[in-house]
């Protein structure tokens, strides 16, 4: 069986790019792209600890359909929320929101 | 799992909001043109109704402490039950401030968000379990992004919801991950099993500290304490003001009951003498509670708009509770509870009153509040008890509360947090007091006030009244919320 580190190392892996995405990318649909990235690094930690540990014991895998779930909701927020700042502002690039600055 | 009684009643005032918030559902679209404000009434009664219908039948008492319900995912003690009725009381606020709001007041949907964000808190506040904990914090945080950005047509809102949205999820995300390394480490999701495999010493003092920082990204932001405050200034600025009045209250009380339950019974802050563990994350958020108050209050100096300098003095207040917390004694949860009472009281009204006139001016700059006692001296009475209160000034709440905050902090020998926290006093006190001075001292242009008066609605009105005599009421007669404070600090110290 593959050894659980490897699974580790692949969701730190996808979690810094996913961190990365969201530090680098200017775009607000990128944005939610790498939060999404984010949100499966910690689905595979979730199911891989899940798998390793107990698999009798069934919180790791509720935890990883609630966090989908729950994923899948705040996109949909979020892309309700670009698409109505692009009707305002005819733009989703973030440095272009600057009407709140101080 | 067997059905008892105590599951219906621990979460009684969940099953209650769902209720009202189906009910307002299906009756609200019979309603048209003026009687759109029935809404607001409906929701503003069914929330009291429902603080009233808990407090009398669904209280907690010592059979139901320790008793698991639902399998561990939730506690029904003091703590859960006295930060709901803060929640459930500053929604039925909100909804009276939001009834004469241009867009919220008309729309139903605004309410139903507001029950929702209600009732996630309720849930993040009674939640045991990291699952739960998770959702929990989602329910209410969703609703919230949605009501930020609610006033599709203006270009600030929209921007503010956005930025709200994109920050909540982004430290949402590095608190998630920090939960599932917790679950994966600790192999359970229980916060009060989990409290038994980190106090054994399963985990490395790197490696649970490492896991507090990825978790305190996620809470961090939600009582907006430095450095994850980015987001305050900018949505308080742009959001529909009932919203901010909502968000900066509830929400970050919200936070901070989850701050306290995961990090003292799941990060071993109650045992005595304190480990290795308890006092590191304790010392790293000593320092953020100092940095968050210094940058809070001296930023706060230079703003002209009101609904920014709330944000920042909100930013500082966060300081000043958090204080509460690092303390790890009894005195300091019960100090830090009963802070977040008194600022909850004090900062809806504060936000009321900006309401209230930012819905006749249009205007949120402090330039604009010269005159404002003439304008309105029953407002301007109302601002002078909220922002004395913000202060710190007897005899309202925000000052009893600071003197109990400042207490536990040198009751633990953190005395250097004690005197930043008294120096921050004096430099937020400069500047309310500036805002004081607008409205007492300067004239409108022209002199001529009593042209311009500034009507109070009836829900305003009532919202207002009842927030400052509960200022009064913390801040004279103390001895009755510090007792309910201490019965929901002993949950998390008395084993």
């Amino acid at each position: 069986m593959i050894p659980l580190s490897w699974y580790l190392i692949l969701s730190a892996a996808l979690f810094s790019i996913g961190l990365f995405g969201v530090m680098a990318r200017r775009n607000a649909i990128a944005i939610l792209l790498g939060i999404e990235l984010m949100f499966n690094a910690v689905n595979i930690n979730l199911v891989a600890f899940w798998r390793y540990l107990d698999p009798t014991i069934m919180n790791g895998q509720v935890f990883a359909i609630i966090v989908f779930a729950v994923a899948a909701a705040e996109v949909a927020v979020g892309l309700a929320l670009v698409i109505s700042v692009y009707r305002n502002r005819k733009t989703v690039v973030v440095d272009d929101l600057d009407l709140l600055k101080w | 799992m067997r059905y008892t009684s105590t599951m219906v009643m621990s979460i009684l005032p969940e099953i209650l909001l769902l209720i009202l918030g189906i009910i307002l559902l299906v009756i609200e679209p019979f309603w048209k043109g003026d009687k759109r404000r029935n809404a607001g009434k409906l929701t503003a009664a069914g929330l009291f109704v429902i603080m009233a219908l808990s407090i009398y039948f669904g209280r907690p008492n010592e059979s139901t402490m320790d008793e698991v319900v639902f399998g561990g995912m939730i506690r029904f003690d003091w703590l859960a039950f006295f930060f709901k009725m803060m929640f459930v009381f500053s929604a039925a606020v909100t909804a009276l401030f939001m009834m004469d709001h241009e867009i919220l007041g008309k729309r139903g949907e605004s309410y139903i968000m507001l029950l929702a964000a209600t009732l996630g808190m309720n849930l993040m506040a009674a939640s045991a379990d990291l699952v739960m904990l998770f959702l929990a914090i989602e329910t209410a945080s969703i609703p919230l992004y949605v009501l930020a950005g609610f006033t599709v047509a203006d270009k600030k809102s929209t921007e503010s919801g956005i930025k709200y949205l994109l920050f909540g999820a982004m430290t949402t995300a590095v608190m998630l991950y920090g939960f599932s390394l917790l679950f994966g480490f600790a192999g359970t999701t229980n916060l009060y099993a989990l409290a038994d495999q980190v106090v054994t010493g399963q985990l490395p003092l790197g490696v649970a500290l490492g896991l507090f920082l990825l978790i305190v990204v996620g809470l961090g932001f939600k009582v907006a304490i430095v450095p994850f405050h980015f987001w305050a200034p900018d949505v308080y600025t742009g959001s529909p003001t009932p919203v901010v009045g909502f968000l900066s209250t509830a929400s970050k009380a919200a936070g901070f009951a989850v701050l306290a339950r995961l990090f003292i019974i799941g990060f071993e802050g109650n045992l005595f003498p304190l480990s290795d563990l308890a006092y590191s994350w304790a010392s790293i958020l000593a320092v953020l509670a100092a940095i968050t108050m210094t940058l809070g209050n001296l930023v706060a100096l230079k703003q002209t708009n009101m609904k920014r300098l709330l944000a920042y003095s909100s930013i500082a207040h966060s300081g000043y509770a958090m204080i509460g917390l690092v303390a790890l004694t009894e005195l300091g949860m019960t100090s830090l509870v009963f802070y977040l009472l008194a600022y909850i009281l004090t900062n809806l009204a504060a936000f009321g009153t900006a309401i209230a006139f930012e819905r006749v001016t249009g205007s949120t700059e402090i330039k604009d509040y010269a005159g404002l006692s003439r304008r309105s001296p029953g407002l301007a009475i109302i601002m002078l008890v909220a922002f004395l209160s913000l202060a710190g000034m007897p005899p309202f709440g925000g000052f009893v509360a600071k003197i109990f905050v400042f207490a536990a902090a040198v009751q633990v020998n953190m005395i250097w947090l004690a005197v930043i926290g008294i120096l921050n006093s004096i430099i937020g006190l400069y500047y309310y007091l500036n805002v004081l001075k607008v409205i007492y001292l300067y004239r409108m242009e022209g002199e001529d006030e009593e042209s311009h008066p500034i009507p109070l609605t009836r829900p305003y009105a009532l919202g207002l009244v009842v927030l400052s005599v509960g200022i009064l009421l913390v801040g004279t007669l103390i001895a009755p919320w510090f007792g309910f404070s201490n019965e929901a600090a002993l949950n998390l110290f008395k084993f």
